[in-house]
C-alpha cells in the first residue's frame, strides 16, 4: 500500500516535469535514427561500408577536414576497413598533405611534403578552419530526451552518426550572408545556419562495388566511417565485455548458491513475508 | 573427497571449489590486460620495421636514421673500401663471428657475411660500439678506414669488424634486406 | 562503548607463536574477518562492499593510466586517445575507470541515504559518519580534477565553473582562484597540479577508508532494527550475531557479482552513456559549449547552487544584513556547500530516540520525500535555467535544508514511534524462525 503511493507520487512528479518541460523542448527537429550495422551489444562494422565511407572521407571531406588522430596502419586493422598491408602502402604514399602550415612532421628538409607511410598519422587540416573528425562521431549526440533524462540513449545510443546522417542531408537551398561570408541553412545544425556548403551530391562519389550511391547511402557510408575513426576498437570492446559479463554470470550464480548453502543452516524455513 | 562421506557434504564442497575456481578463474582474466598494457602499443610496435630509401646515397657516403630507437649506419662502400675488407684474414680478428642477425650464429666474418648485396656496396650495422654502447665516428675514420668509437678508442674496418681497442665484437648487424633496389627494409 | 564480546586469535604453532610475539597481523586479520556482525542486515548493507571495490578499481585503473597519460595542455587529449586507440587494452581499462566514477558515486549515494534512514550516523556512530562525510568530499574533488584531465571543452569549462566558486568568497575569493589555477584562468599549471592531487587524493581517501572501518568496528555496526547488539556475554552477543566470514562477505560477493556484472555490460555496450559528447572536443578557451552540465553526480548540488538568484527574499535579506557582503553568487556558493553540510551535521540535528527509520511512521515519508527531492535537484541540474526550473530548484533545495534544519529536529520531539524489538535475535527470527512475533510493518 505504501509502496504503492510512493511509486504514484513519484509517477506524478514525473509527469508534471514532464508537462513542465515539455515547452522548452522542439526548437531543432528531431534527428531520425538511421540503423547501422554497429548497433546494439552484438552490432560490428561493416567492413565494406567502412571502406566506402573512407573512399567519401579521401575523395571528399578531407579536402576541408582533417583526422590528425588517427593512424593510417589503422585502416589495415581487423574490425576496421581491413585493407591488405599493401593497400594501405598505397593509400598512405597517395595521400596528400593539403596544409602543409599544420603539419611540419610530413616535411622534408627542403619545406615539401613527404609521402606518408603507413605508420604517420593522417594529416591535419586547418586550411578552411574545419573542425578535425577523429572523434567528431562521439563528440555529437543526436538522442537525448524524453526531458533530457537521456533514456532514448538506451534504445538507440548516442546518436553521432545519426547527427552526421542528418547534418550531410539536412541542407535546403538557402544561403546568407553573415558577417561578410556565406553560410548555409541546415535544420539540424544549432542555430540553423552553417559556414559548410553542402558536401556531398548524390552519385558524387562512385563506390567500385557498385553500392548506391544515392545521397543518403554516401552520408550512411561516411558516418560509419567516422564512427570507426572515433572508436576503432569497438568491435573489440564489446567482445571483451560479453565475455566479461558471461564470466560474471557464471560466478554470481555460484556465489548465490554458496551463499544460500552457508545461509540455510541459520536462517531455518523462511516465512512468507519476508 | 572420494572417501566415504555423505554425497550432501560433497555436492557442498564441490560448490565451494568451483565457486572459488570460477572466481579464481574470473581473477586471472582480469589481471591479464592489467598486465599486457605494459608492453609496446600499437604505434611503438608499427615502428618495428621501417622502409628506407637509399637512393641518395651516394657511393662513399653513409646515412644515419634511427630505428628501435638506435642509430643505423647504412653505409655505401667505395671499390677500396671493399678491397680492403675481403683482404683481412679471419685469423686477423678479434672477432671471428659474423655477428649477423640474418645468418645463422656460427657464420664467419668474412666481409662477405657482413654485407647486405653480393657486390659488398651495402653495410648494414646497429651503430652502437659493443664496447660499452657509445655511437662510433664513421667515414673512414680511425686506423683501419672504417669506424673510431670516441669513447675508449675502438676501432673498427670497413666492415665494421673490432680490428683494436677495448670492444669485444663486431658492430652488430640487424634484421635488413633489400624490398627492392632502391629500398632497404629493417626489422 | 566496550566492543562485542567474540572470540580472539590464539596462536597455536610455533611459527604462528613466534609471529605474534613480533606483529600482530594474524590476529589482526583475524579480528576484523570474524568481527560478530548483527545477524539481521538487510540488502541496503552490501553497498560497503561495492565502495570497497570501486576504490580499488579506481587506484588500480587510475595507475596504469598514468602511465600512458601525459599531463600537458597540447597532449593531454591526444594522449587520452592514444590510450584508447594504441595502448594495448587501453579502451577497455579508460572505460573502466571513466564509468567507474559513475558506479563509486552511485554506490556512495545508495550508502548515504541507506544510513540516513536506519539512523547509522546516530550515537555512538558519529565518528564513523563524519569520517564517512570526509570521503565524500575527497570523492567529489578527485572526481572533479580526474574529469579535467582529458582536457575536452566540459574539463575546462567545468574547471573554471567550479574554481570560480571560490573567486566568488568575498575579499580573499579571487586570490584563492588564482591560487588555485596557478595563473588568470584553467591553464598548463593548472592541469598539471590537478594531475598530480588526482594520482594523490586517492591514497588519502584509502586511509580514511580504514579509520571509517575501524570507527564501525570499534562499535560495531549498525542495523536494519537500530537495536543495538547483547554485549553481557558472548554467548548472549552470538544469539544476535554471526561472524563477518563467510557468511556476510559471501552475501557481499554475490551482491557484488550482480552489480559488477551490470557495471561489464555498460563498460562493454554503452561505455559513453554517463559522459558528455562535449568532452571529446579538446579544450577551447574561446569557446564555450552551449550548455555546461557537470557529471550527473554533482547534478543536485549544481542545482542548489543555482537556485538561490538575486531575487529570492533570503538572498535579498542576506544581502542586507551583511552589508552586500553576501551577494546572490557567493549565497549559492554557500547553499552548495551548506547543503553538504547539514548532512554532515546530521547527527547532532536529529532529535529522536529512535534510531531505525523502520519504527518512526511519519519520518519514513520525509525520508522518502527527501530522496525524490534529491533526484528532483538531480533532473533540474541538468536543465537550462529557465524560470520554471528556477522556481522547481528553489522550492526542492529549501525541502534539502528543511529536512534537516527543522523537520528532523521537531521530529523527534511530536513523533511517536513504533515500538522496537527487544533484540535483533527476535527481530532475525520473525523473519526466518519458525516462531517469533509478528513483523512491524515495512
Amino acid at each position: 500500500m505504501i509502496r504503492k503511493l510512493t511509486l504514484s507520487a513519484i509517477a506524478a512528479t514525473a509527469l508534471l516535469m514532464a508537462g513542465m518541460a515539455q515547452a522548452q523542448e522542439a526548437a531543432t527537429p528531431a534527428i531520425p535514427d538511421v540503423p547501422f550495422s554497429f548497433d546494439g551489444p552484438f552490432g560490428t562494422y561493416d567492413q565494406h561500408q567502412l571502406q566506402r565511407g573512407l573512399q567519401v572521407y579521401t575523395e571528399v571531406c578531407s579536402a576541408c577536414h582533417g583526422l590528425d588522430l588517427v593512424a593510417m596502419r589503422t585502416l589495415g586493422d581487423p574490425g576496421g576497413p581491413h585493407l591488405s598491408q599493401d593497400q594501405v602502402k598505397a593509400y598512405a604514399a597517395a595521400f596528400p598533405v593539403n596544409d602543409t602550415a599544420s603539419n611540419p612532421q610530413f616535411l622534408d628538409s627542403s619545406g615539401n611534403p613527404r609521402k606518408l607511410i603507413p605508420s604517420d598519422h593522417f594529416p591535419s587540416n586547418n586550411s578552411m578552419g574545419a573542425p578535425d573528425l577523429s572523434v567528431m562521431a562521439k563528440a555529437r549526440a543526436a538522442f537525448h530526451g524524453p526531458y533530457k533524462l537521456g533514456i532514448n540513449q538506451l534504445i538507440h545510443g548516442i546518436g553521432g552518426p545519426q547527427y552526421i546522417v542528418a547534418l550531410l542531408t539536412g541542407f535546403t537551398d538557402k544561403t546568407k550572408n553573415l558577417a561578410g561570408s556565406t553560410v548555409y541553412q541546415n535544420h539540424i545544425f544549432p542555430g540553423g545556419w552553417i559556414r559548410m556548403p553542402p558536401p556531398l551530391a548524390a552519385g558524387q562519389v562512385t563506390f567500385a562495388d557498385g553500392s548506391p550511391n544515392d545521397l543518403k547511402s554516401e552520408a550512411e557510408d561516411v558516418a560509419a566511417f567516422l564512427m570507426w575513426a572515433a572508436e576503432p576498437h569497438m568491435d573489440a570492446r564489446k567482445h571483451a565485455g560479453f565475455d566479461a559479463v558471461f564470466l560474471l554470470v557464471i560466478l554470481t550464480s555460484l556465489l548465490y548458491l554458496t551463499n544460500k548453502r552457508i545461509w540455510a543452516d541459520v536462517k531455518g524455513k523462511k516465512k512468507a513475508d519476508a | 573427497m572420494s572417501h566415504a562421506e555423505e554425497p550432501r557434504a560433497t555436492r557442498r564442497d564441490f560448490l565451494y571449489y568451483a565457486t572459488a575456481g570460477v572466481g579464481a578463474v574470473a581473477a586471472g582474466a582480469a589481471a591479464w590486460p592489467l598486465i599486457d598494457q605494459m608492453n609496446p602499443s600499437a604505434d611503438v610496435a608499427a615502428l618495428a620495421s621501417v622502409d628506407v630509401d637509399i637512393s641518395n646515397v651516394q657511393e662513399g657516403t653513409q646515412i644515419t636514421v634511427k630505428w628501435l630507437g638506435k642509430p643505423i649506419f647504412i653505409r655505401h662502400r667505395t671499390a677500396k673500401e671493399i678491397k680492403e675488407a675481403r683482404a683481412v684474414k679471419i685469423s686477423d680478428l678479434p672477432d671471428p663471428k659474423a655477428e649477423n642477425s640474418n645468418l645463422p650464429d656460427g657464420a664467419q666474418a668474412t666481409d662477405e657475411n657482413r654485407v647486405l648485396d653480393k657486390e659488398g656496396k651495402w653495410l648494414v650495422m646497429i651503430g652502437i660500439c659493443t664496447h660499452l654502447g657509445c655511437v662510433p665516428l664513421g667515414n673512414n675514420a680511425g686506423e683501419y678506414d672504417g669506424w673510431f668509437c670516441p669513447c675508449h678508442g675502438s676501432q673498427y674496418d670497413t666492415a665494421g669488424r673490432i680490428r683494436k681497442g677495448p670492444a669485444p665484437r663486431n658492430l652488430q648487424i640487424p634484421v635488413a634486406k633489400f624490398t627492392d633496389p632502391k629500398t632497404v627494409k629493417l626489422g | 562503548m566496550a566492543g562485542i564480546p567474540h572470540d580472539h586469535y590464539e596462536p597455536k604453532s610455533g611459527i604462528e607463536k613466534w609471529l605474534h610475539e613480533r606483529l600482530k597481523i594474524v590476529s589482526l586479520v583475524y579480528d576484523t574477518l570474524m568481527i560478530p556482525t548483527p545477524k539481521n542486515l538487510n540488502w541496503w548493507w552490501i553497498w560497503g562492499i561495492v565502495l570497497a571495490f570501486c576504490l580499488g578499481l579506481q587506484i588500480i585503473t587510475g595507475i596504469i593510466l598514468a602511465m600512458h597519460y601525459t599531463p600537458n595542455t597540447s597532449m593531454a587529449f591526444s594522449s587520452v586517445e592514444h590510450i584508447m586507440r594504441d595502448v594495448n587494452g587501453g579502451y577497455f581499462i579508460r572505460y573502466l575507470h571513466m564509468n567507474g566514477a559513475t558506479l563509486f558515486f552511485l554506490a556512495v549515494y545508495i550508502h548515504i541515504f541507506r544510513g540516513l534512514f536506519y539512523g547509522s550516523y546516530k550515537a555512538p556512530r558519529e565518528v564513523t559518519w563524519i569520517v564517512g562525510m570526509l570521503i565524500y568530499l575527497l570523492m567529489m574533488a578527485t572526481a572533479f580534477m580526474g574529469y579535467v584531465l582529458p582536457w575536452g571543452q566540459m574539463s575546462y569549462w567545468g574547471a573554471t565553473v567550479i574554481t570560480g566558486l571560490f573567486g566568488a568568497i568575498p575579499g580573499i575569493g579571487p586570490h584563492i582562484q588564482t591560487w588555485l589555477l596557478g595563473g588568470p584562468s584553467v591553464s598548463n599549471a593548472t592541469l598539471n597540479r590537478f594531475f598530480s592531487l588526482h594520482y594523490l587524493l586517492p591514497f588519502i581517501i584509502a586511509g580514511l577508508v580504514i579509520v571509517h572501518i575501524w570507527a564501525f568496528h570499534s562499535t560495531g555496526n549498525n542495523n536494519p532494527t537500530g537495536v543495538e547488539v547483547r554485549r553481557g556475554s558472548k554467548e548472549e552477543a552470538e544469539k544476535d550475531t554471526l561472524p563477518f566470514w563467510p557468511y556476510f562477505v559471501l552475501k557481499d560477493l554475490f551482491a557484488l557479482g550482480i552489480v559488477v556484472t551490470i557495471f561489464f555490460a555498460i563498460v562493454g555496450f554503452m561505455p559513453n552513456y554517463f559522459g558528455s559528447p562535449d568532452n571529446y572536443i579538446m579544450a577551447d578557451s574561446l569557446k564555450t559549449p552551449p550548455s555546461i552540465e557537470p557529471e550527473w553526480y554533482f547534478l543536485p548540488f549544481y542545482a542548489i547552487l543555482r537556485a538561490f538568484t538575486q531575487d529570492v527574499w533570503v538572498v535579498q535579506l542576506a544581502h542586507w544584513v551583511t552589508f552586500g557582503i553576501v551577494d546572490a553568487k557567493f549565497f549559492g556558493v554557500l547553499a552548495m556547500f551548506g547543503a553538504i553540510a547539514v548532512l554532515a551535521l546530521v547527527p547532532w540535528l536529529d532529535t529522536s530516540t529512535v534510531r531505525s527509520g523502520r519504527f518512526r511512521p511519519s519520518f519514513k515519508w520525509w525520508f522518502r520525500l527527501l530522496v525524490v527531492d534529491f533526484l528532483v535537484l538531480m533532473w533540474c541540474g541538468s536543465q537550462f535555467p529557465t524560470a520554471l526550473i528556477g522556481w522547481i530548484s528553489l522550492i526542492a533545495a529549501t525541502y534539502w535544508f528543511a529536512y534537516f534544519l527543522v523537520i528532523l529536529p521537531l521530529l523527534g520531539v511530536l513523533e511517536r514511534p513504533l515500538p522496537t524489538p527487544a533484540t535483533i535475535e527476535e527481530d532475525f527470527n520473525a523473519h526466518y524462525g519458525t516462531g517469533g512475533a509478528a513483523h512491524p510493518a515495512e
